[in-house]
């Protein structure tokens, strides 16, 4: 057992931290956010020359051999900087899902690119109608010749409106819940019949509805066999999971770091306002649950080397079900005990708190996550 | 980063349930398993099987006796234990007084009073307590006046676990009223036969007698048991309690009763089946085994710094309000499992000897008052919101 970072992590960590420090202070940050594309091209390709692209990929896929652990140091310092670029979708969800389903071809087409900095990605897979259930797909996929034809929507895909690929789930047999009969495919946003209905998102990031009507696309944009995407798809959402629950540690750390200093500066009644212990003993209870999010999180990174998908999904929800209440707490309280400075958008404190919201609501709650994990005390043992 | 135990950690977990499985006997384990009261002689049977193997006292250095093992190897050896169902380790000897003779006790006090608590010659409780000191405990006022080589002790301790058992008492006493309240306090070891000592039970919630009170009129202490330096109390007595966080987290009992909640939800009916299908309760079993994977996960972050580097500090307090919390709820819902059947009270149901009907199932008769008893465990070694002061001081510096 050990829980220290070894020494190229600490490295990356740093590196990553001094980056953040000079390009993506909270300012720079708002100006990027309101731009056009709601972040900046050229921080991207910052991003992969220091490697973070690549971070987790293969090393004969163009990446530099990393696993989940360095996501989470990633994700965790993009959580306190709130970095708006497109990596949860492009390299966690978009390159993870083609590194691990993909073939020799498809692998060789994008991820170089993505670790390069040079492709950006999208994964389409949540439904109107499916809410967070993992299975639910009803875009249909028909099979003509040596093409498929694709229609139906999906809903809320981050940052489809940057992609140069979307990943989309489409079903060609079975019911909408139905494990079986669902594939995944390659889409070109530009391709005919694929209609994009962008936004912007609570939190400052882009995400869009993707309309599918009778999309024509290649079998050989087919990613792995036919029918069977489902453990993709659920390794796809699980690493996805990890890496929020690693990005939310990041947030709710600069929170409690926040709220401390604020309670210790802060003066009414002629005294520091962490003299009273009603707040003190909140924050001694944001700080346990900071503490105890951080073993979720460290939890989920390590269920990614987990060989038996019930299990790892399993922890994964545990975890995103803890931090996903610990997040909702510590935004909570961190908003409350700042005052009315809190409830407003000068500060950054609203912007965490925000961010936290959302991360709890992408890929499944904390009540969906703890459904989950319950469900399979069903069939324990 | 790694969160697998090594090859070692996973081969000594073997030995111990190995072992623990070869001598932990049958009755005792299913007195545990099942809620029922324990004997002296139980805990007694049970301390002195792992003192002839050298591990009843596993967070001891080998100099004094103990096996000399790693926190890991600690919490490895307490979750075995508890998962087979043997007794606690009590801690009043073995992980109270024992440190702090240890550390600030003369030669003398070493060579007598530690290999007797190894052995379990000498069953120990501690005199913390008094009824107008709990959360405030250094404003305590039993006084011990110094006459020649011996103290004159008079006043009255509280909440004395199984003191009823004890031969010794580890006692806070007052021996100068100058000063902060803080610097007057010295650390007696006082024999439970002494003349004017009396023990008096305190029936608690449960119905149960596990708890006393301990008065002391007049009773002669020689000044050669008192550990350290007059007026120095309060150091040992922080000493003592910062000292303990392995097993603090009571991470192997709760796994152990987690495992019985769902066994008990499996077994119990509601509208004609399982209880575990029930969503709305099986939601909640669910939300305390996260916790308890939470809760897990901390305390070996805890213990692997321990053995990297750090001597204990305030995450004790951390582990102590969680673990404490995650116990709660798991009786909480063992006794909600049963509906109308946590109702009957059956005392003679928790004699392991009885043979009368029991009512309902059988396992049902412990638990209400298992509830009611841990209830006991936000309040004790420092209640939850005085923990809470202590993280806000010590962590955050407020």
């Amino acid at each position: 057992m050990d829980f220290s970072l070894a020494e190229e992590r600490r490295l990356l960590q740093d590196t990553i931290r001094r980056f953040l420090a000079n390009e993506y202070s909270f300012d720079k940050r708002r100006a990027r956010v309101a731009g056009e594309e709601g972040f900046s091209r050229g921080t991207w390709k910052e991003f992969a020359r220091l490697g973070l692209a690549g971070i987790a990929m293969r090393e004969e896929d163009g990446g530099l051999g990393g696993d989940a652990f360095d996501t989470l140091i990633v994700m965790e310092s993009f959580g306190r900087a709130l970095v708006a670029e497109p990596y949860l979708a492009t390299v966690v969800l978009g390159a993870g899902i083609i590194a691990d389903a993909g073939n020799e071809g498809q692998r060789a087409a994008w991820l170089p690119g993505v670790s390069e900095g040079d492709k950006l990605l999208a994964f389409a897979h949540g439904e109107p109608g499916a809410r967070y259930a993992e299975s639910y797909v009803a875009t249909r996929a028909v099979r003509e010749g040596s093409s498929w034809k694709l229609d139906g929507r999906k809903s809320v895909v981050l940052n489809a409106q940057s992609a140069d690929a979307i990943v989309v789930s489409a079903r060609s047999s079975g019911k909408e819940n139905d494990r079986d009969g669902i594939s995944l495919f390659l889409v070109d946003p530009k391709a005919k019949g694929v209609s994009l209905r962008p936004y912007a998102t609570q939190d400052g990031g882009r995400a869009a509805e993707v309309e599918l009507h009778g999309v024509a696309v290649s079998d050989e944009a087919r990613l792995g066999e036919a029918g069977h995407a489902m453990p993709a798809i659920d390794a796809a959402l699980d690493r996805a999971n990890a890496a929020l629950c690693a990005e939310a540690l990041g947030v709710i750390d600069a929170l409690n770091e926040a709220t401390l200093e604020y309670l210790k500066t802060r003066k009414q009644f002629g005294q520091p306002i962490g003299r009273f212990q009603a707040l003190q003993h909140r924050m001694a209870e944001m700080t346990i649950k900071a503490v105890e999010a951080r073993s979720m999180a460290i939890l989920a990174a390590a269920a990614m080397r987990q060989g038996d998908a019930r299990e790892r999904s399993r922890r994964v929800s545990a975890a995103k079900a803890f931090v996903g209440q610990a997040s909702r707490f510590v935004g909570q309280q961190a908003v409350q005990m700042h005052g009315a400075i809190g409830v407003t958008d000068e500060l950054i404190v609203s912007h965490w708190f925000k961010r936290l919201t959302m991360i709890n609501a992408t890929f499944g709650d904390a009540d969906h996550h703890l459904g989950r994990f319950s469900d399979l005390l069903l069939t324990e043992e | 980063m790694d969160l697998d135990y090594t090859a070692d950690e996973s081969a000594f977990r073997e030995e111990v349930r190995a072992f623990v499985c070869a001598s932990l006997p049958k009755e005792i384990a299913a007195k545990v398993h099942d809620g029922k009261r324990l004997t002296r002689d139980d805990f007694l049977t049970w301390h002195r099987t792992l003192a002839k193997k050298g591990w009843v006292a596993a967070g001891w250095p080998k100099e004094h006796g103990g096996p000399g093992w790693t926190a890991v190897q600690q919490h490895i050896f307490d979750e075995e234990c508890a998962a087979a169902g043997a007794p606690v380790v009590l801690p009043f000897g073995v992980r109270m007084v024992a440190p702090v003779i240890m550390r600030y006790g003369s030669e003398e006090q070493k060579r007598h009073f530690l290999p007797r608590i190894l052995s379990g010659e000498d069953w120990w409780c501690q005199g913390y307590s008094e009824p107008g000191s709990g959360s405030d405990l250094a404003s305590l006022r039993t006084r011990a006046e110094r006459k020649a080589d011996h103290y004159i002790v008079n006043g009255q301790k509280t909440w004395n676990t199984l003191g009823q058992f004890a031969d010794w008492i580890f006692c806070l006493v007052r021996t100068s009223t100058e000063g902060r309240q803080q610097e007057g306090i010295s650390f007696l070891l006082i024999d439970m036969k002494s003349p004017g000592v009396t023990v008096r039970p305190i029936r608690m919630l449960d119905g149960e007698h596990e708890i006393n009170e301990v008065w002391f009129e007049d009773v002669k202490v020689p000044v050669a048991n008192r550990v350290g330096e007059e007026n120095k109390g309060w150091t040992y007595a922080k000493f003592l309690l910062g000292h303990e966080r392995t097993g603090i987290a009571g991470v192997g009992r709760s796994k152990r009763e987690l495992a019985k909640l769902k066994e008990i939800a499996r077994r119990e009916r509601s509208g004609g089946r399982p209880l575990i299908e029930d969503t709305r309760f099986r939601d909640r079993i669910a939300q305390v085994e996260v916790e308890l994977m939470a809760l897990e996960v901390t305390n070996l972050r805890v213990l692997a710094e321990e053995d990297t580097r750090r001597a204990p500090g305030p995450e004790a307090s951390i582990l102590k309000v969680r673990g404490s919390e995650i116990q709660q709820s798991l009786s909480e819902l063992q006794m909600q499992a049963l509906g109308a059947y946590g109702i009957p009270y059956v005392p003679e149901a928790l004699d392991a000897r009885w043979e009368g009907d029991p009512v309902g199932e059988d396992y049902a008769a412990p638990l209400a008052g298992h509830y009611f008893n841990m209830r006991k465990t936000s309040i004790y070694s420092g209640s939850n919101e005085i923990q809470k002061n202590i993280i806000s001081q010590m962590i955050l510096g407020l």
